[in-house]
């Protein structure tokens, strides 16, 4: 058995690509036949997603087994000597990315039967459901960064129409224009970040792991392989929203929850950690201050946005603000070293699970009381009670509690982060303490308490519920792939390292216990006793500054899009009047003159012409219309007559 | 000038008159069984002309299948259809074009052919006589593919023929 | 040993003889008995040439041409007695939907 599936893997991993290809495929199924299908195409997606869940599985059994990275290409287009080959390259961590994304797809496809049942556009949504999927997938295997650009930018555009996809409301489909913008300006250094490599390699080639080879042996210059390091990871905060362009992700959230899910706990953000980790020789061989922006960047991320967390009322914001403080531990790790990547990664996997099964359970309490806002719900957890325990599962493992995926991961970062880096680790320790304290309001304001809201909370289809249940055991059963009493297996596969690596220091775990116990201890003395008014308004001010998010996005408002709205618009108008009018008016006088020769030439001769040509046109047809008199075999003779002349006539002449 | 007439040719002048005089009463006859059995004069003498020119199964099949079948057919058709007698219910007011047309056709084909072959330069050949062995031959040696395409028109004619002249019960 | 003029000449009077018929006839069945005339006048050249050129293809082309002609009569018929079922008529000039 196990050696029939070894066979099976090492087989299939030849045939990544067609991981790739699978949701493309099922995507065309859904455009073109989607609507002549029953369940209205649906079965598409699903059943691919499904197909290339099983392979992933079967990848990462190869890898599992000992076996190493696989890389195959063709070659897909060249410029001058400059060629760029289309292909796969599969190591430990595209396995596990491929497993994580096609799995909380799947789940995502499955969960949307439920969620968007009846929705006006629901073929369309899995059209694009899928798209999306096969963008990531693309970006995961991979293995040049000019393919894992179009992966890139596939991803945007599919999220934009995903954000959007209820675009009836003007906020939805503002919402989808400012992540669409906000990551674009990410992509922008990301792509001169790619063309900085490709020029520092001298047009000799794109792929990832020669670039990361010719980085390691310092065949580069120095400051280009610096400026593309920062260059890359401007890509990387916009697509994971990290500070300063983090300002899209809780607009997002007027995207339909799976989106949500799909998009901001296994893919989207997930690509900008995942570029990084990708090109990690480019980034811990530049110079030193460029890990330390990347750290800086983490930091700030991590806490900020924890902090805003505390203080939301829509469920999904609350969600939202934790993804990016989640993804600022790993954006932060990163800057820790190959340990911290290591863990940043390991927290990816983890963090893809619990995240997807929060949002999913969010996504079950809205379509149950059709409403974002926590003080519209509470006491939930009697009516919906499969909805309740994933939630609980997913709220413990984010907030870190012993055994669940959460606190392995978590426990790995404040591990890398604990040598050396004394601030960062009481900024991660505090950022957890946060982070227990939010999940914990979110739960009590959620479940506990006496229902506030007006519908009939009932509990979601089994398409729904099935899904949180599986997301739910795996995220009970993630964790332990890293837990370093097991020999953390994880990183052996992923990063083909020693179980000796893995390092477990007692007092840290203790330590990040203790902080998550703190914050829900904490939050729940002050909300279990439901009040009118949340507790945390006393602090007045700082309140307000958080419910203003900082006043960063009124600050991008106020200083970047008006401005430049503005002053674009002025320096439009000028234009408009001064040169496109010249031009304009000047070429209608012209025209005018032009006309009038035109006028006398058209009523002359062109008039009489067409006059004449129709005329003529209806005369000869008032005449030729007695021989078409329904008489067929009139019609016959002029056959015979037009035959016998045409033979005639070739006989002699031809 | 024509040299000498063989018997073949004596025997073929007087089914060709026969042939094309009965023919040209099937197309004037006012009624309309008489126009059937002109018809069959004609296509019996058209075998008979097969017959001459050596082609012993084909002047079988003209007369198993047109005089057989073909024109039993045709009386059926009449019989069922109630067909007038008369040359006015007959025939149509394109008489004079039908007229016109068909002696019209019938010049222009004999002058293509005294142009293309000269009458009076022609000469005899051996007939070229074929048994129905030798037909059998060539047909399922050469021409299996057609023959069962035109096993698959037959089909296509009996069913549509069917569905076409059955009582559409779902009408009444 | 007909010299093939002779047999063409008698084609051709048949097949005029059809043109005649298909174009004076009004009743339908008349019309198809016409249209026999012509294709028996296009068996006739079919074989005479086949037998001239000494060869069997001739015969075999008339041979799918009689086949041709008993399934185009069926089919005509058929149609034919349509036709009288819906109309109490066969005449052909009467059937002129078809023009301006």
């Amino acid at each position: 058995m196990v050696a029939e599936a070894t066979a099976a893997a090492s087989g299939i991993i030849r045939s990544s690509w067609v991981v790739v290809l699978l949701p493309v495929v099922s995507a065309l199924l859904t455009l073109f036949f989607g609507k002549r299908t029953p369940g209205k195409g649906a079965v598409y997606g699903i059943s691919a997603m499904g197909a290339a869940f099983v392979m992933s599985l079967l990848i990462l059994w190869h890898f599992v087994q000992g076996g190493g990275t696989y890389a195959s290409q063709v070659n897909w287009f060249s410029v001058g000597p400059f060629h760029v080959e289309a292909g796969q390259y599969i190591d430990g961590l595209a396995a596990v990315m491929l497993v994580v994304v096609t799995s909380v797809s799947l789940c995502v496809h499955v969960y949307s039967l439920g969620y968007m049942d009846g929705d006006s556009r629901f073929t369309w949504f899995y059209v694009v459901l899928s798209l999306f999927t096969a963008a990531m997938l693309n970006v995961v295997v991979a293995p040049n960064l000019i393919q894992l650009l179009v992966g890139w930018e596939i991803m945007g555009v599919c999220s934009y129409l995903l954000i959007g996809h209820w675009y009836e409301v003007k906020e939805n489909s503002n919402a989808a224009i400012k992540a669409f913008i906000t990551t674009r300006i990410g992509d922008v250094p990301f792509m001169f970040g790619v063309f900085a490599l490709i020029f520092a390699t001298g047009f000799t080639t794109s792929n990832i792991a020669q670039i990361g080879d010719l980085v390691k042996s310092h065949e580069l210059s120095n400051g280009l392989v610096a400026a593309a390091a920062l260059l890359l990871f401007g890509g990387a905060v916009g697509k994971s929203a990290q500070f300063p362009l983090h300002v899209w992700l809780p607009d997002a959230m007027a995207g339909p929850t799976p989106v949500s899910a799909l998009i901001h706990a296994a893919t989207m953000v997930a690509a900008g950690v995942y570029l990084v980790g990708r090109m990690y020789e480019v980034f811990i061989n530049a110079d030193p201050w460029v890990l330390q922006v990347i750290g800086i960047i983490g930091a700030i991320t991590m806490l900020g946005s924890a902090f805003m967390a505390l203080v939301q009322d829509d469920i999904k914001r609350v969600l939202a603000y934790s993804t990016l403080s989640q993804l600022a531990y790993m954006v932060a790790a990163m800057s820790l070293g190959p340990a911290g990547r290591n863990a940043s990664f390991f927290h990816l996997f983890t963090h893809a699970f619990f995240k997807a099964l929060l949002f999913l359970g969010a996504g079950s309490v809205i379509h149950a009381v059709h409403s974002n806002n926590m003080s519209d719900m509470g006491g939930l957890k009697n009516p919906m009670p499969v909805t309740f325990w994933t939630f609980l599962i997913g709220s413990a493992a984010l907030a870190g509690i012993v055994p669940l995926a959460g606190f392995w991961s978590k426990d790995e970062l404040l591990v890398s982060a604990s040598h050396g880096h004394e601030l960062l680790f009481v900024i991660m320790l505090a950022t957890a303490v946060l982070t227990a304290f939010y999940t914990t309001r979110m739960v009590v304001m959620t479940f506990f308490g006496t229902y506030e809201g007006h519908a009939h909370p009932h509990e979601s289809p089994p398409s729904m519920a099935g899904t949180l249940v599986f997301l739910a055991a795996a995220t009970v059963v993630v964790g332990f792939l890293g837990s370093p009493q097991l020999h953390a297996p994880f990183f052996k596969w992923v990063f083909f390292e020693e179980p000796e690596a893995i390092h477990f220091e007692a007092w840290i775990a203790l330590v990040g216990t203790l902080a998550a116990l703190a914050g829900i201890g904490f939050a729940w003395t002050l909300y279990a006793p439901r009040k009118e008014r949340d507790p945390l308004r006393a602090l007045g001010p700082v309140w307000n500054l958080l419910e203003h998010r900082f006043y960063i996005d009124d600050f991008y408002m106020k200083r970047i899009v008006y401005p430049v709205r503005d002053r674009l618009s002025a320096a439009v108008y000028w234009f408009n009047q001064h040169v496109l009018d010249g031009i304009i008016n000047g070429t209608a006088m012209a025209t005018r003159g032009l006309g009038q020769v035109v006028n006398l030439f058209d009523r002359g001769v062109i008039d009489r012409a067409v006059n004449g040509v129709a005329g003529t046109a209806g005369a000869t047809g008032g005449l030729l219309k007695y021989i078409q008199s329904g008489n067929v075999q009139r019609y016959m003779a002029f056959l015979f007559v037009g035959v016998m002349v045409l033979a005639v006539v070739f006989a002699k002449l031809v | 000038m024509i040299a000498t007439v063989s018997a073949q040719e004596y025997a073929f002048v007087v089914l060709a008159v026969v042939g094309g005089v009965s023919a040209i009463s099937v197309v004037l006859a006012r009624n309309v069984v008489h126009a059937a059995l002109y018809l069959v004069v004609t296509l019996l003498s058209v075998g008979g002309v097969y017959l001459l020119l050596g082609a012993e199964f084909v002047a079988w099949v003209q007369i198993l299948i047109y005089v057989g079948a073909i024109v039993i057919l045709f009386l059926f058709g009449l019989m069922l259809t109630k067909a007038p007698i008369g040359r006015d219910l007959l025939d149509n007011q394109n008489r004079w074009i039908g007229g016109v047309v068909g002696f019209g056709v019938f010049l222009g084909l004999v002058f293509l052919i005294q142009d293309a072959y000269k009458v009076q330069d022609s000469v005899a050949r051996t007939t070229f006589r074929t048994t129905t062995g030798d037909v059998g031959i060539s047909l399922f040696r050469d021409y299996v593919l057609p023959f069962e395409a035109m096993s698959f028109l037959l089909l296509a004619a009996l069913i549509g023929a069917v569905v076409l002249a059955r009582k559409d019960e779902a009408a009444k | 040993m007909i010299r093939l003029p002779f047999v063409l000449f008698f084609s051709a009077l048949l097949f005029s003889a059809g043109v005649y018929g298909v174009l004076a006839r009004r009743n339908a069945v008349m019309v198809l008995m016409a249209i026999e005339l012509m294709l028996n006048a296009v068996n006739v050249n079919l074989v005479a040439f086949g037998s001239d050129r000494h060869d069997v293809g001739g015969q075999m082309f008339a041979l799918f041409v009689i086949a041709v002609a008993a399934a185009e009569v069926g089919i005509g018929l058929a149609i034919v007695i349509l036709l009288y079922r819906n109309r109490e008529s066969i005449n052909v000039d009467e059937v002129n939907l078809l023009k301006w």
